[in-house]
């Protein structure tokens, strides 16, 4: 199948190197810590965050630092047909777990310890890159919820198709079956805390499809940074003196 | 089977795209018309400026509010400053290393820089730099006054929830005992506990400190600490909460109590006398232990005693009402506020659900424009 069209275009009208139009909101849940939606096109993520707060089984308190759990899930309206899968099927324990080894390596765990921090983050629309919409969301939520973190992570992915390097495939294209690199990177620090791919790519393309990706992620970063200045900004001028 | 289902969406895609044309005449034919109806449209305001409710606002309402939101960030650019000095995660804090620098809460070191780790706005006292933020869970202080309610009852202590990291702890001899004697505490104390307070009762007490465990202790050594009854429990973000002398507001007025908890935890209930230890121990002695004895059998002047007449619950929801609104506005809270919008709410004849209707949503932003820009002018 053609993925890029002769003229350059993808599938649903963007260039190769573009990536889908992102939005983010801060404080969508309004019982919870901090929250957010993140959208990158039709991809919609929502992320509650709740805690630092007292641990609930005890057995996993830790001394020494904080316990970080997080939650993916995916809404039965999400997909385009109906499927009403059990909660924990592996596919979203799989995702739950990346997502919170990759938030957990910025959150400094360290300054609260005895307590626990809850992540939950819902799918509401999929069409591709769940993943790094997911940690994207987790990212602005925690930061609205207060928690100190060394750096915001933020994710996105890349793929190869028709022997083009793709940047935040959609969901036609990443189910195409081609390679999938999601990075999650720390922008300021310069560090990668999230490289997933399962499949095959020469050592030189997939340098150029993870260059890609990165340079995706940067641009997140700069968009998120932009909602959270605005976002403290008006909490600020709010509250007044 | 995604690859079947792929192949499908492009041939829709397709397909849709030879309808496509026609569709869009259409939906703009089904737009005119709804413009020409001139039907009233209705905006949802939107969940960042406001996390408690959601308002139907009409598009008058909503003007009035953007504006009114507008001069408040006019207002506070003019008078401080520091809301210019806001930052978000990761970002450099400028300071002049040759004075030396303190790094405070929210900020590390990156490569001899200083970075913030939180949102918030930056600090300086003297050579120390800190991230004050808001929007966070309730970070303790010694000596602050606190709302919290009672979870768990374990052996000698209380744990109470108090919106920190953890729960905080309450020991039963940094309590004053009912009676008001002080002598150590015994075996049969601690059996008799839950007759001091219950799970889920809500009380008030004050930050005694961090133990060395790096558990947080709480003490209520005092009539003014205790049980609190008869009245609601109000949450918001404690950055809305200033530390101040008086935290406890007696609205004399109304007959109420109001507590301004540094957790955020906001108590209005009923006034209750405060009264000294030694003399209500005299006048009460006997009256206590019939108490202990029979407290099933509850006389009708007991009775009376614990009803709340049905003008001072109105007085109560009124005054949660003026909390809510202010609280989800993000307006810092203050008695003189608060007590400012109920009269102002009684002037106006609303109704207790009135005060949290779009209308008086916007007014009350209006209003606290007025206050801001005329405090503004004296200084």
């Amino acid at each position: 199948m053609e993925f890029v069209s002769p003229e350059g275009l993808r599938l649903d009208g963007r260039r190769p190197m573009e990536m889908r139009q992102i939005r983010g909101e801060v404080g969508a849940v309004s019982k919870a810590d901090g929250s957010a939606i993140f959208e990158m096109g039709n991809t919609k993520v929502i992320a509650a965050v709740y805690g630092p707060r007292e641990v609930q089984n005890r057995g996993q308190q830790m001394s020494d630092q904080a316990l970080v759990r997080c939650e993916y899930s995916m809404a039965n309206f999400s997909t385009g047909d109906r499927m009403r899968k059990p909660k924990g099927d592996r596919r979203s324990i799989e995702i739950s777990l990346v997502i919170r080894q990759t938030m957990e390596a910025c959150i400094m765990t360290h300054l609260m310890p005895r307590s626990q921090i809850d992540i939950f983050v819902q799918v509401l629309q999929a069409d591709g890159g769940t993943r790094s919409a997911c940690i994207n969301a987790a990212t602005l939520a925690l930061a609205d919820a207060g928690i100190p973190m060394r750096d915001l992570v933020t994710s996105c992915s890349a793929g190869y198709l028709n022997s083009t390097p793709l940047l935040d495939l959609n969901y036609i294209e990443d189910s195409a079956g081609g390679p999938d690199v999601t990075v999650g990177i720390l922008s300021k620090l310069d560090k990668v805390t999230l490289l997933q791919m399962d499949a095959k790519l020469p050592m030189d393309i997939f340098e150029n499809v993870m260059q890609l990706a990165v340079e995706g992620c940067k641009a997140i970063a700069n968009y998120i940074r932009e909602v959270l200045l605005e976002n403290t900004k008006q909490l600020e001028h709010r509250r007044g003196i | 089977m995604g690859f079947v289902l792929s192949s499908f969406a492009f041939l829709l895609n397709k397909t849709l795209l030879t309808s496509l044309k026609r569709r869009i005449t259409v939906y703009l034919q089904v737009l005119n018309f709804l413009i020409s109806l001139s039907i009233d449209y209705f905006f949802f305001v939107k969940d960042r400026e406001m996390r408690e409710f959601q308002l139907k606002l009409n598009e008058n309402q909503k003007n009035r509010l953007e504006n009114a939101l507008k001069q408040i960030q006019v207002l506070s650019t003019k008078t401080n400053s520091s809301a210019s000095a806001s930052v978000i995660v990761a970002d450099t804090i400028p300071v002049n290393h040759e004075d030396g620098v303190l790094k405070g809460h929210g900020t590390s070191d990156l490569d001899g820089e200083v970075v913030a780790t939180l949102c918030g706005v930056v600090e300086r006292v003297n050579k120390l730099v800190y991230v004050r933020t808001l929007r966070a869970r309730y970070k303790p202080e010694i000596g602050d006054i606190v709302v919290g309610r009672v979870i768990e009852i374990v052996p000698k202590r209380w744990r109470i929830e108090i919106n920190f990291s953890q729960d905080a702890v309450l020991m039963l001899s940094s309590m004053n005992m009912p009676d008001g004697i002080q002598r150590r505490r015994t075996a049969v104390d601690e059996l008799n506990m839950r007759s001091i307070f219950e799970e889920n009762d809500v009380i008030c007490a004050e930050v005694r400190g961090f133990q060395h465990d790096g558990s947080l202790h709480l003490q209520a050594r005092s009539q003014k600490y205790g049980k609190l009854e008869r009245g609601q429990l109000l949450t918001i973000p404690p950055y809305l909460v200033k530390r101040r002398k008086q935290h406890f507001h007696h609205l004399e007025q109304y007959g109420i109590d109001l507590i301004l908890g540094c957790n955020g935890f906001i108590w209005v209930g009923e006034h209750v006398e405060v009264r000294d230890a030694m003399i209500e121990d005299q006048e009460n002695k006997p009256d206590q232990q019939i108490n202990m004895s029979d407290r099933s059998l509850m006389s009708i002047e007991e009775q009376e005693r614990t009803f709340t007449p049905l003008e001072t619950r109105q007085i109560i929801c009124r005054i949660a009402n003026a909390v809510r609104v202010v609280s989800s506005l993000g307006f810092n809270l203050t008695v003189e506020q608060i007590i400012d919008i109920v009269e102002m709410s009684i002037s106006l004849n609303l109704e207790i659900h009135e005060m949290l209707g779009a209308e008086f949503y916007v007014q009350i932003a209006e209003r606290e424009v007025e206050r801001r820009s005329s405090s503004g002018k004296r200084k």
